[in-house]
């Protein structure tokens, strides 16, 4: 059984789009993979280049625990 | 000559104080340029003759409490080359010039374009249509005349690339795509070139350097057969403050390159979204 737990979300550029509400303080359940989160909050794979966890890139199967800080960065190259 | 022109650099000295009230011998930008005129050495090489001999250019002087003389003499012996002189790559040079890197090679094959007014630092309504690289050598010049600039009016690709860039310290990425980037981080291992690395979308903000041995741009883009030709900024456009933000962030990370400081990027991309005033640093691997 999964327990609710936080994490900060913070989503970058266009991926704004895609935020919940309250995304600085929201409910997963604990151990759900990153993979999972982006499912949840419909992001497409390929829009999401750079998931970091507490300032360490992660992969997809990296599993969330809560009270973590994930950043999700969709690919840039303007200039 | 060159006894003669430090003899004359040293005559030319006059002391001053820095705000904190300790004292330097400083010489005045009008001194070098008639000492230029007088010798035939470059204004280049007198400001590294002076700096050599105790003596401050007075127009580095804001540098000097940052940098030590030796430091200032590696950035005016150093060569960088710029990559794109669009939003990023206009205030990358503007800062560079005026730093005192002594040699700017300038890579674009682009024109001018309305577009390009909201964060191009070069772009002005009477330059439209007309070479990015030529405004690019104007400006450095107009700046800080002791910089030599080497100027190329073509875009960099997987032929010219080596040509253009050899020779360089440091090369500095102000390309506006993701295909490019690619090529030119290529470019940059087979010839051993650190590169520092930056791109954005409206707000968001992306920079890191890459040294010849790192794993660079797959960490933070993935397989390079699988990235699109362009990112989030074709949905979001480019502000003038990430823009402006992001170069000034490229042009620390080449002045630690030069100068072999810590502190760097490597393996590291800094993130920020200036709506939010979130910056991060990810550690990629």
């Amino acid at each position: 059984m999964h327990r609710g737990t936080k994490i900060q979300l913070k989503l970058f550029a266009n991926l704004q789009a895609f935020a919940p509400p309250a995304a600085d303080n929201y409910t997963i359940n604990a151990g759900i993979t990153v993979g999972d989160l982006l499912a949840q909050l419909n992001i497409p794979e390929d829009k999401a280049k750079i998931i970091f966890i507490d300032g360490v890139k992660s992969e997809l199967t990296t599993i969330l625990r809560g009270g973590e800080r994930v950043g999700i960065f969709p690919p840039v190259g303007g200039g | 000559m060159n006894a003669h022109a430090i003899e004359k650099i040293i005559k030319s000295a006059q002391p001053k104080v820095f705000p904190d009230k300790t004292a330097y011998n400083s010489i005045s930008l009008s001194q070098i340029v008639q000492l230029s005129k007088a010798t035939g050495v470059s204004s280049r090489q007198i400001e590294i003759m002076a700096l050599e001999n105790g003596v401050v250019p007075e127009r580095y002087a804001r540098n000097m409490k940052s940098f030590s003389p030796q430091d200032q003499i590696a950035l005016l012996k150093a060569q960088v080359s710029i990559v794109g002189l669009g939003g990023l790559g206009g205030t990358v040079v503007e800062i560079l010039a005026r730093i005192g890197i002594g040699i700017l090679n300038v890579i674009d094959g682009d024109t001018f374009e309305e577009s390009n007014l909201n964060r191009q630092f070069l772009s002005i309504p009477e330059q439209m249509a007309k070479s990015k690289a030529d405004a690019a050598a104007q400006r450095i010049k107009t700046i800080n005349s002791a910089v030599e600039v080497k100027v190329h009016h073509r875009f960099l690709d997987a032929e010219n690339g080596v040509a253009l860039l050899r020779h360089s310290n440091v090369c500095v990425d102000c390309l506006d795509n993701l295909k490019t980037r690619f090529i030119l981080e290529r470019l940059c291992k087979q010839i051993k070139l650190p590169l520092v690395s930056a791109a954005l979308a409206g707000a968001t903000a992306q920079v890191t350097t890459i040294f010849p041995q790192d794993q660079g741009l797959k960490l933070i883009y993935g397989a390079e057969e699988k990235v699109p030709p362009k990112g989030a900024e074709t949905a979001l456009g480019t502000l003038p403050y990430a823009v402006t933000f992001l170069a000034a962030l490229e042009c620390a990370e080449v002045i630690k390159v030069i100068l072999d400081k810590p502190g760097l990027l490597r393996n590291k991309l800094l993130v920020a979204d200036l709506d939010d005033a979130v910056i991060d640093i990810v550690t990629l691997c």
